[in-house]
């Protein structure tokens, strides 16, 4: 059984919305129809967005850090927006759980939406249907594109290829392996969705220099005199030259 | 959640027509069994058209909620899971029953049932009556549980859910039938009065416990366990939109902290003490018609604030990743 899913890395997100603008780009100009956009360059934009990075400081002035949080649907093994929908417009694929919407069947009720503990729903409000993230089902089999061309366009864009896309029901896949060995963790699992997209958590690099490292205990340099000491066997200090 | 209105008109309108069609077959019943004067088909038949009109006005106001309203009929076909699906199969079978109902006593149609020797003289009527009786409560039950199966908005996520919806359904109802009875000069007045007392006082309590549920409701996600960062100090910056969102506009009512307080004490003063004490005055001053129409209106008007503040008090889990509304 294959599960396709996003894998993002928090510890390399800038932030920079090249997957918001590239996944906009590529799904408003599919055959799935446009995605709204309004007053784009005026006071108050708003519109449908697959994709949205959001941005949180974690901590207090001056100890603080910028958590980039890029935020699309999880397409969960357990997806509690598919049952609740009266129409049968959402379903997950059986061949690669993707978490889709028929548009054409769609009646806008909104029901999915409320279903949908993460908010990925987001109802297109000229088209009055449900939209929401395809994992670019478009994109990722097109035997038009070049094979490495083959994934998701947020995935394609990323500068810092903070976004990792595979099937992570296969142990050996890219995405199984940065989730089991970076500690790739699902959002909200108190409500036991199983998120398919996983997060990789921040992690620092920390270089750690205990004193006695810089200063040695027994520096016979600065010490004159033999060390005190019992034994009778030569030292390290005894046969080396400084 | 933000409060849609034409769910608000859907389910207050349907749960009074529902209410006024268990009023109308519980005297049918009651005057069979009581041996009190039989009311004539009219009465049946023009309450069921009431009942009926009232149906109608929460069918009409829920396609209001659609995006596209054309492809309702397609919200039927997903019984097995969705109880929105089964919603939309049961309530127009109980407008049918309804409407059969209406229907014969409209003719007079009330051949008698030998075999059900289980209802005293019952006759065609009453087996209507009883198939409209199970529609209804399961039209109750699936209104309750589209809220109550969202287990992740935990303050509808909870068997009051439906028993509110079913307990203010009647309640309304039998507040209309007493009206009704009153307009038609039934002796059935003091009947429906008495029971549409009983039934909001027992409303009173069951909303009361979902309020203090509700009250004392720790929510199981917060923003660590949305964004797996575990810190206690944690502000949004930025929500990834400017101008708003579905997801903003969707998930919050948009009003004060003030106005959602008012509208909580609104309900509760209009659906539970003011129509208690109107119809409390109308068993002992029958003649007047006034104090069990306001009964009525100003409990429904009470219903309407309940319903806004039973989609406003729920907080989205999702509205998490939104903290700067």
């Amino acid at each position: 059984m294959t599960q396709l899913a996003l894998v993002i890395d928090l510890n390399v997100c800038v932030g920079c919305h090249a997957c918001v603008t590239s996944c906009k780009q590529w799904n408003t100009s599919g055959s799935a129809g446009t995605m709204c956009d309004d007053n784009p360059y005026a006071a108050e934009p708003t519109g449908t967005f697959f994709n949205r990075v959001q941005t949180f400081e974690v901590g207090t002035f001056p100890d603080t850090e910028t958590v980039h949080f890029p935020k699309s649907c999880l397409h969960c093994e357990d997806p509690p927006c598919v049952p609740v929908c009266p129409t049968g417009a959402s379903y997950k694929r059986k061949e690669d759980g993707i978490v889709l919407v028929d548009y054409d069947k769609c009646i806008g009720c909104g029901y999915c939406s409320w279903a949908c503990p993460y908010g990925a729903r987001e109802l297109d409000e000229h088209e009055k249907v449900m939209k929401k993230c395809t994992l670019c089902v478009d994109r990722i089999y097109d035997k038009d594109l070049p094979e490495q061309e083959r994934k998701p366009a947020c995935v394609m864009s990323c500068p810092t290829s903070a976004r990792l896309f595979g099937d992570v029901h296969d142990p050996d896949s890219e995405v199984s392996v940065a989730i089991r060995e970076k500690g790739g963790y699902a959002l909200m699992p108190e409500w036991g969705t199983l998120p398919a997209n996983h997060y990789l958590p921040r992690q620092k690099t920390k270089l750690h220099i205990h004193d006695d490292k810089l200063t040695r205990v027994d520096n016979p340099l600065k010490k004159e005199g033999r060390l005190s000491t019992d034994e009778d066997g030569p030292f390290l200090e005894d046969v080396t030259t400084w | 959640m933000h409060p849609p209105f034409s769910v608000i008109f859907l389910t207050t309108l349907i749960g009074a027509g529902q209410g006024l069609f268990l009023a109308l077959f519980a005297a049918q019943c009651y005057t069979r069994l009581e041996n009190i004067p039989q009311q004539t088909g009219a009465f049946y038949a023009y309450g069921s058209i009431l009942a009926l009109t009232l149906l109608t006005g929460g069918l009409i106001a829920s396609f209001f909620h659609l995006g596209h309203p054309e492809r309702a009929w397609r919200s039927a076909t997903q019984w097995r899971t969705s109880w929105l699906s089964r919603e939309v199969i049961v309530l127009p079978l109980f407008m049918l029953m309804v409407f059969i109902y209406g229907t014969l006593h409209f003719f007079g149609i009330n051949p008698p049932i030998h075999a059900t020797v289980a209802i005293p003289k019952g006759g065609l009527t009453i087996i209507v009556g009883v198939i409209g009786i199970i529609t209804c409560f399961a039209l109750f039950i699936c209104t309750g549980m589209i809220y109550a199966c969202l287990k992740f908005l935990q303050e509808w996520h909870t068997p009051l859910t439906p028993i509110n919806y079913t307990l203010f359904g009647i309640a309304s109802g039998f507040s209309l039938a007493a009206v009704y009875t009153h307009v038609q000069q039934s002796p059935l007045l003091g009947f429906m009065t008495l029971w549409a007392i009983i039934f909001t006082v027992f409303a009173f309590f069951t909303r009361g416990a979902s309020l203090i549920r509700n009250y004392r409701l720790k929510h199981k996600s917060n923003l660590t366990t949305a964004i797996g960062v575990r810190h206690n100090q944690i502000q949004q910056k930025a929500q990834g939109a400017m101008g708003g969102s579905f997801n903003t506009r969707e998930f919050f009512h948009g009003k004060t902290a003030m106005f959602f307080k008012s509208v909580k004490w609104i309900f509760l003063v209009l659906v539970f003490p003011v129509p208690i004490a109107l119809l409390s005055l109308g068993l002992t001053n029958q003649h007047m018609l006034i104090l069990f129409v306001l009964a009525f209106v100003l409990q429904y008007l009470g219903l309407i604030a309940e319903r806004w503040f039973f989609f406003a008090q729920a907080k989205h889990p999702q509205n998490l990743y939104y903290q700067t509304i």
